[in-house]
């Protein structure tokens, strides 16, 4: 860990401002990913800015309809909420499918959007590793990479994002609100919001240097059938192989997003009006243009059987 | 005290507290935290410095510069360790590769430089300052590519490396029902939850370690050794281990590099292992190849069987004794096993949880599976049917030669071979069998849907031999009658506290409230120690012997002259007469030291333990997600001091079995030469959710020939099979047999029956 420098900030425009003052700095909110990579030197940050105390903790109801979650949600918190327990089942389910009681304690809303990549070269500084140190190559291709994308990856990166929780909120259509160092405000959908890793692997997300996210929204409710199948090699506390995010209506349409398969949570609007044609042809369309490892091909009918699992739970 | 004839009845057997479900003695301090690991011995010296390991980056080569000076001016160091100014260093008897690298590197994270600075942090910080330039080597990193090239060890733990019994190549083929098939195991790691970890100080030229280990007297010779120290000059003390499974067997960089760390910042410096470093770093159980081959007849029994294994190691280093159970575990007249080691520049392969029988034992129990389907054979019936009350492979025999001169006249029929002590098999499969409901069973594959899952059962026979080390006790009384006891055993999470407190309260006719027990310290006489399944039965034994001493002892003070003492209730009594046992240490302490020796009886009879595990899994018909459903383990060990900390030494080596089965895999870097998945997000073990309903039966037997306590090792015992019956219980519920461990989903997902 290098040495660094600490301060609270008193609001997120003044967190953004201060974000953008100081070079090398970064947010920290639960610490539970940033604190871990500080300890390995993968992330050197030279300044923190605290956002715990910003205020951006509670779960609002949006007029118009939906839920405005706050950034430092805790996870544990808003997997609770009654209101998403009760109208967003996904995103529950999901959040109780990651980590651990003591790290949903910790772990926040905007944390872990923006948890980091588990490939277990990137873990190891010393090895090469595009995301960690750009150009020094990608250990995991021709490595170990069971774990790996096999949807949108790279020749620089082939990287998965590996949040549950952001793989719900893809299939709710969430969206990420923003906080500019120059006060603007933004709000971007979550499909935008990540990126792939194309030439730049160490680029994970749409956001500025020093935006602060300050939220995340929900749409209205949309009812239906919601869950969320986590597959994985031990019954908890891994992250997933594979995962399917599905909202399955009472006519057999439905959205789904899948993680564990690429950079981002994966979903392809022409694979869901093929929902009602069963697990294959979605999964087809869901996969068009894999490109997988020797260790990593097994993604390729685990996603399907996967989304058949979902759909005949979908279907009682 | 010499053991040289069968155990008599003794003092023992009155179990009054041996024998006794007693909970843990160090169980409240450990759930307050008040028992401290070796890093957490804040006090036992003023002023401790903080060390932190570098570990080399490549896994062979020759280090060609290192720049230490912007770490020896960062904020708070006080010393930088290398091979280059640590003077002169031997190595540890124990050790393969060197505990300090450099200029020669011999894998991958082997310790280059320690950091000594005012804080943790600090210490941190500069290492991550260092600059090292290396000249990489090429190395062999990759098994299989490497079996060819695999040589004939020189020894082999057990026995030697090959065997031959009759004529196997002809048997086997002239068998009616023949099986060949190949099964891997994967490189696995002990990952115990306490890393490493040493605190050092010098007093002159002598040195103190606090640390967390094993085998003591060994930690104590092979300090010195490595450090060039007369072994009288090193005292060593672990009084509480948080797990080992042999990964603490040996003195590592944490112990020396402190004390190296100590004497160049001249003050107490501790050192632990980080998690990413300590599976590159210290030693893993080897991954292998085993060829196995059985032929039997149409009425199932084993003709020819064939035991072939293949493991790595750096140069020196040891073979995998895969092979060593199919020596004795079931009957046929033509046999064979061959053991060969292949030359690999990956971290150092060592002993984890029950060496040699734990690999073993997941090959050869699907291989009888495989061989029961064959034969349509129920696998329980089939493996009762290749009983043997003999030992068919004995060495004696096989080498055509009897050093002990004591073998019977050649001839060859079986019940010239030795017997084994104990050999309770068939009672165990049956018992199993019984109690778990097997008749049930549907043999046919992926057939039994329940609960939305593909169901099956599994079953395996477990197998571990039982080893006797000397070990030695000192007993106390005190004038208030109290009992102390001092060894250099140690306690790694087993119960050893509580099972030498019940010895000693048996002996001496206390109850165990009246015990202290101190472990762990090399002042103490030398011990067993915690390994090979050995420590349960040999320090109690060892406790035994000075008790009988302090018996005497007390008898004579006390002026008896009966030798048919009774010591009950705090009393000692003979002839009507009866004086509390207090008295005889009215006028000072009486002090007893023994050690329990074993002589010709260990070499007369096989002593091994049996056991048998039945499994059941469910898999998802979707996804090929694995978990299992209910396990059952029963044991024939000897006797069992405490059916308490025995069913959780048996209960944790199921579940470590689990883990085996299901998901541990040290995966190598073929290019880089390093295990990937160097922490505990990578490395799965199972979790609470893996594990179901665990049940453990302990057949209720004695074993003279063990030791005066008649109990033998169960530790290892409970993980040798387990993931045999995992996987036989994974092809009974979907028909999928995978050879290759660990049975993942994706080796399953392609060939599942469909969903539906
Ligand atoms: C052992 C372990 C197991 C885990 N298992 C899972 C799992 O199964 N599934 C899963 O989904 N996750 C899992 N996680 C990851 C966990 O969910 C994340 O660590 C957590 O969500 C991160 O949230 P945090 O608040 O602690 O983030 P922090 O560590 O504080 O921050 C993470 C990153 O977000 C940035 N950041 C934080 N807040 C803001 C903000 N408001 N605006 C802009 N940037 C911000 C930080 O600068 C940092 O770069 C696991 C983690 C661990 C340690
Ligand atoms: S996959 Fe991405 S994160 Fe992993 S080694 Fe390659 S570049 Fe690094």
């Amino acid at each position: 860990m290098k040495p660094f420098t600490f301060e609270r900030a008193a609001s997120p425009a003044e967190a953004a401002a201060a974000a953008a003052r100081t070079p090398g700095s970064k947010f920290i909110a639960g610490g539970t990913n940033l604190l871990d990579l500080m300890k390995l030197q993968i992330e050197t940050p030279a300044h923190l800015i605290d956002v715990n105390g910003l205020g951006l903790d509670a779960i609002d109801l949006i007029p118009e309809g939906g839920l405005r979650i706050g950034a430092l949600v805790r996870n544990t918190d808003l997997a609770a909420d009654e209101r998403v327990r009760r109208d967003y089942g996904v995103l529950s389910r999901a959040l109780l499918s990651g980590a651990s009681g003591q790290l949903r304690n910790k772990a926040t809303t905007a944390g872990n959007l923006l948890q980091r990549t588990r490939c277990p070269y990137f873990y190891d500084t010393a090895q090469p590793c595009n995301k960690r140190q750009p150009g020094s190559g990608c250990s995991a291709l021709g490595g170990f990479s069971r774990q790996h994308a096999v949807m949108g990856v790279s020749d620089a990166c082939i990287a998965t994002h590996p949040s549950d929780m952001a793989v719900a909120m893809r299939v709710l259509d969430a969206k990420v609100e923003t906080v500019r160092p120059d006060g603007n405000k933004r709000s971007v959908p979550i499909a935008e919001f990540h990126t792939l890793p194309g030439d730049t692997p160490q680029v994970e997300n749409t956001l500025a240097p020093g935006e602060l996210i300050t939220a995340v929204t929900l749409p209205p409710p949309v009812g239906g059938t919601q869950i969320y199948r986590k597959v994985r090699d031990r019954a908890s506390y891994a992250f997933a192989l594979v995962s399917v995010a599905a909202i399955v209506q009472r006519d057999g349409s439905g959205r789904v997003a899948l993680g564990g398969v690429a950079h981002k949570p994966w979903r392809v609007e022409a694979a869901e009006a093929e929902l009602p044609n069963g697990p294959k042809a979605a999964a087809e369309k869901l996969l068009a243009g894999a490109r997988t490892t020797p260790d990593n091909a097994y993604k390729i009918p685990l996603v399907e059987r996967t989304l058949g699992a979902v759909l005949a739970k979908a279907r009682g | 005290m010499k053991f040289d004839t069968p155990a008599e009845p003794n003092a023992i057997d009155q179990l009054k507290v041996v024998g006794q479900p007693l909970d843990r003695i160090d169980g409240p301090m450990k759930t307050t935290g008040r028992a401290p690991y070796a890093y957490e011995r804040h006090d036992v010296a003023p002023n401790q410095a903080y060390g932190y390991v570098v570990g080399s980056t490549i896994a062979k080569g020759k280090i060609t510069s290192m720049d230490i000076a912007r770490a020896q001016a960062a904020p708070g160091v006080l010393a930088v360790v290398t091979a280059q100014n640590a003077g002169p260093l031997g190595k540890g008897d124990m050790n393969t590769a060197t505990l300090l690298g450099g200029p020669e590197i011999e894998h991958y994270h082997q310790a280059v430089a320690l950091v000594v600075a005012e804080t943790f942090e600090q210490a941190r910080d500069a290492a991550q300052a260092i600059r090292i330039d290396y000249a990489p080597a090429d190395g062999a990193y990759d098994l299989a590519a490497s079996r060819d090239k695999a040589a004939k060890p020189e020894k082999l733990t057990g026995g030697p490396p090959d065997t031959a019994v009759g004529d196997f190549d002809g048997a086997f083929a002239a068998s009616e029902v023949r099986l060949d098939e190949t099964y891997t195991t994967p490189d696995e790691a002990h990952a115990m939850m306490e890393p490493h970890a040493s605190i050092a100080a010098w007093n002159g030229d002598e040195l103190m370690v606090w640390t967390s280990n094993q085998m003591i007297a060994w930690a104590r010779k092979d300090i010195a050794k490595t450090l060039k120290l007369a072994p009288e000059k090193v005292r060593v003390s672990s009084p509480f281990i948080g797990g080992g499974f042999g990964g603490k067997l040996f003195v590592r960089a944490d112990a020396v590099l402190a004390a190296l760390g100590a004497r160049a910042a001249k003050r107490p410096v501790k050192v632990a292992l980080t998690r990413p470093l300590m599976f590159n770093n210290t030693p893993h159980r080897p991954a292998t190849i085993q060829r196995i081959r059985i032929g039997a007849s149409r009425e199932g029994r084993i003709t020819a069987i064939g035991h072939e294994s293949w493991s790595g190691d750096l140069e020196d280093g040891k073979p995998d004794g895969a092979v060593s159970q199919t020596r004795m575990l079931y009957a046929g007249e033509n046999r064979m096993t061959t053991t060969r080691l292949a030359v690999l520049d990956l971290p150092e392969a060592n002993a984890m949880r029950a060496p040699g029988e734990a690999t073993g034992m997941m090959a050869l129990e699907i291989a009888m599976d495989e061989m029961a389907e064959k034969l349509r054979l129920d696998p329980v019936e089939f493996r009762i049917r290749n009983d043997t009350q003999v030992v068919p492979d004995d060495p004696g025999r096989a080498s055509g030669s009897d050093p002990q001169g004591k073998a019977p006249s050649a001839g060859g029929d079986s019940n010239q071979r030795r017997a084994f002590s104990q050999r309770k098999l068939v009672e165990c499969l049956r018992l199993g069998a019984d109690k778990f409901g097997w008749s049930s069973r549907n043999p046919q594959p992926a057939s039994t849907r329940q609960d939305g899952l593909l169901i099956g059962h599994g079953v395996a026979a477990a197998f571990r031999n039982n080893q006797v080390v000397k070990s030695g006790a000192r007993v106390r009384l005190d004038a208030r009658g109290a009992i102390q006891v001092d060894t250099d055993m140690t306690d790694i999470g087993t119960g050893s506290y509580t099972i030498i407190a019940q010895t000693a309260a048996e002996m001496m006719g206390v109850p165990i409230g009246r015990v202290t027990v101190r472990l762990g310290d090399s002042s103490f006489p030398v011990s067993a120690g915690s390994g090979g399944q050995f420590g349960g039965n040999c320090s109690t034994a060892g406790v035994y012997a000075a008790c009988v001493k302090l018996r005497e002892e007390i008898g004579r003070k006390l002026g008896f002259n009966a030798a048919d003492l009774v010591f009950a209730d705090g009393e000692v009594r003979s002839g009507g007469r009866s004086v509390p046992l207090a008295e005889a240490a009215r006028d000072g302490e009486l002090v007893a030291e023994d050690t329990i020796e074993f002589g010709a009886i260990a070499k007369k009879y096989q002593q091994s333990t049996f056991g048998a595990h039945f499994v059941e899994v469910g898999v998802d018909p979707f996804t090929a997600e694995i978990r299992v459903r209910r396990m059952l383990a029963v044991c024939a060990s000897g006797r069992i001091l405490n059916p308490k900390t025995a069913r959780s030494q048996v209960i944790g080596a199921m579940t470590m079995g689990v883990g085996a089965a299901l998901m541990e895999d040290l995966v190598v870097d073929k290019r880089a030469g390093f295990f990937v998945n160097h922490d505990l997000a990578g490395y799965e073990v199972p979790v609470h959710a893996d594990i179901p309903h665990q049940d453990v039966i302990f057949l209720d037997e004695t074993d003279p020939v063990s030791s005066p306590m008649k109990a033998k090792g169960v530790a290892e015992l409970g993980i040798c099979g387990v993931a045999a019956a995992v996987a036989n219980a994974v092809y009974n519920a979907t028909g999928v047999r995978v050879r290759d461990y660990p049975v993942t989903l994706d080796k399953l997902i392609e060939k599942l029956p469909s969903a539906a």
